[in-house]
């Protein structure tokens, strides 16, 4: 024991310890763990057929394609909301610092809902698409739509705190030396956030492809063309075809691990680099 | 004068100023302001009444009902077990620790429909448990409790990953100075620890909530949208939303607006109260 734990005054180890594993085995690790064991009875060939199928392959790029979208556009115009929050004032900025999290608190559902309402054809904003011959909703642009919402705060909550912590006396130096502006922020503002913004970006992404509940409103669900991973998944699950969501579940549980593992890779790199 | 050119160059011009504002706020309206004015808009269309007959009718007030049963049972759970793990962890040093932080944060990396799909393998009538569970004629999935766990799941680091920043910033000398003065382990926590972690408790407990009842994905694959029975608010408005009664799914939609609204009220005066009473805020979402 007292090679697993340093020695504390402390009461209540034991019991806190204890709870927390139990209560983490029986909600989180057991229900995973069968995961894996499932697909293992499939065996990896039968694993690989399934995840290489064609509508999985085409519903994994839908998914990718859309995340991915919707994170560029997110960190492009969560630079600037985080930009003009830290360095400008206007009225009524608290207020729209505090809505900035409204998609973290908004039931994904009631998103979906009401972004397919404005961007369908007859909607506020898709009428006046529909008369350039753009339509958003029931295609991939809708998923990108949607996807942008949900991931709308995390760039700004990631860049802003940086922001708040680029040094005035920096931007000064590099001003007094004959810096523009544009040059003051390209090469010393710019570095500053940049990993940051890769964190909010990929915080965006990873949380774009798992995301289900925004999407299917205003996805059309188009199998081949706006059919995202999850409803596949949802859609295995109904035609009673177990082995084949779960070995869906499983790549999707893999690829989510691999960003999580490059997220707190990109942190511990911008925190080694903020210590610099 | 050399003060004020040099304030002048280290901000943008007036025109680059105004058209960064106006990008932001833009940007803003349009996907956030915009379709939280349509969600109430959408609900009040065809007038009070109506609005008023879509939230007291029995499918809807079950699901309000269901959805505040589940919260109330997820919540609590996840803040036994947020206080236990971040006591253990804050106040403790022991071997593995990273990876049990890793493993708390594991739900937030997995799609909610993984989650449910989940307890569906263990629990559902083909699953690991089903048989057994079938012959005791007890019933987990498309039925309460399977609503409540997946609940859970999706909802179990918020309350600790707010908490274990929070408590190993503050260290252990309070407790170390209370317990040396004789008090108990409970008097200790309820005396010194409870009162250092409050806004950060509250911080975490509201977010819990908001997403406890605002849950969709997960608690969509374990349901089985049996109606009046195993709907929650936000299963409530994708059926009537999907049978096009589009005044019932936005009159549900706007009561967890409401409660998106609320929580953010909440969260910001939390921050405010955090701020100033110089308690730190891990602020993770």
């Amino acid at each position: 024991m007292s090679s697993f734990k340093a020695h504390s005054v402390l009461p209540g180890f034991n019991l806190a310890l204890g709870f927390t594993l139990l209560y983490l085995s029986l909600i989180v690790l057991i229900p995973l763990s069968a995961l894996f064991v499932n697909t293992a009875s499939l065996g990896f060939g039968g694993f690989w057929d399934v995840v290489t199928g064609d509508r999985v392959l085409a519903s994994l790029k839908v998914t990718f394609l859309t995340s991915f979208a919707a994170a560029v556009a997110n960190a492009f115009f969560g630079l600037v909301v985080a930009w003009v929050l830290v360095r400008y004032s206007f009225p009524g900025k608290r207020i729209i610092d505090a809505l900035v999290d409204l998609p973290f608190a908004l039931p994904t559902a009631v998103a979906g809902i009401v972004l397919a309402t404005l961007y369908a054809p007859n909607g506020w904003l898709g009428q006046y698409f529909a008369e350039l011959g753009i339509k958003i909703a029931y295609t991939p642009l809708g998923i990108v739509v949607a996807l942008t919402f949900i991931g709308l705060p995390f760039v700004v909550r990631t860049v802003q705190p940086v922001l708040e912590d680029v040094e005035a006396e920096v931007e000064e130096a590099a001003a007094s030396l004959g810096a523009g502006r544009w040059d003051v922020f390209r090469r010393v503002i710019f570095p500053a956030v940049a990993p940051a913004l890769l964190t909010g970006f990929s915080l965006a992404f990873a949380r774009a492809i798992g995301e289900y509940g925004s999407v299917i409103f205003i996805a059309g669900n188009m199998p081949y063309i706006s059919e995202i991973t999850p409803l596949l998944i949802i859609a295995k699950l109904e035609q009673y075809d177990y082995a084949g969501a779960t070995a869906i579940a499983l790549a999707m549980l893999l690829i989510s691990f691999a960003l999580l593992l490059a997220i707190n890779g990109l942190q511990w790199w911008s925190s080694r680099r903020g210590a610099r | 004068m050399a003060t004020q050119q040099r304030r002048i160059s280290t901000r943008e011009s007036k025109g680059i100023t105004l058209l960064l504002i106006g990008i932001a706020l833009g940007y803003l309206f349009l996907f956030l302001g915009l379709p939280l004015i349509a969600v109430f808009v959408e609900a009040l269309s065809k007038g009070w009444d109506l609005y008023w007959q879509a939230l007291v009718e029995p499918d809807a007030l079950s699901a309000v009902r269901l959805t505040l049963l589940v919260a109330a049972i997820a919540v609590p759970a996840n803040l036994v077990f947020g206080i236990a793990a971040s006591w253990a962890i804050a106040k403790f040093e022991f071997k593995g620790k990273s990876l049990l932080i890793t493993f708390i944060d594991l739900p937030f990396a997995v799609s909610p429909v993984v989650s449910g799909l989940i307890y569906v393998l263990l629990f559902g009538a083909q699953g690991w448990l089903g048989p057994w569970l079938q012959a005791h004629d007890i019933k987990l999935i498309f039925a309460v409790p399977g609503i409540v766990l997946a609940t859970i799941f999706v909802t179990f680091p918020f309350i600790a990953r707010e908490l274990i920043p929070l408590m190993q910033a503050q260290g252990k000398e309070e407790e170390e100075a209370a317990v040396s003065l004789g008090a108990t382990g409970w008097q200790t926590f309820w005396r010194v620890t409870l009162p250092n972690i409050k806004w950060g408790l509250l911080y975490g407990v509201i977010l819990c909530n908001a997403r406890a009842m605002g849950e969709f994905g997960a608690v969509s694959v374990v349901s089985g949208h049996i109606r009046g029975m195993t709907t929650t608010m936000p299963l409530h408005v994708e059926i009537t939303y999907n049978e096009y009664n589009f005044v019932a799914a936005f009159a549900v939609a706007s009561l967890l607006a409401l409660l998106a609204l609320v929580t953010l009220g909440i969260k910001s005066l939390v921050e405010w109260q955090a701020k100033r009473s110089g308690e730190p805020l891990h602020g993770a979402h």
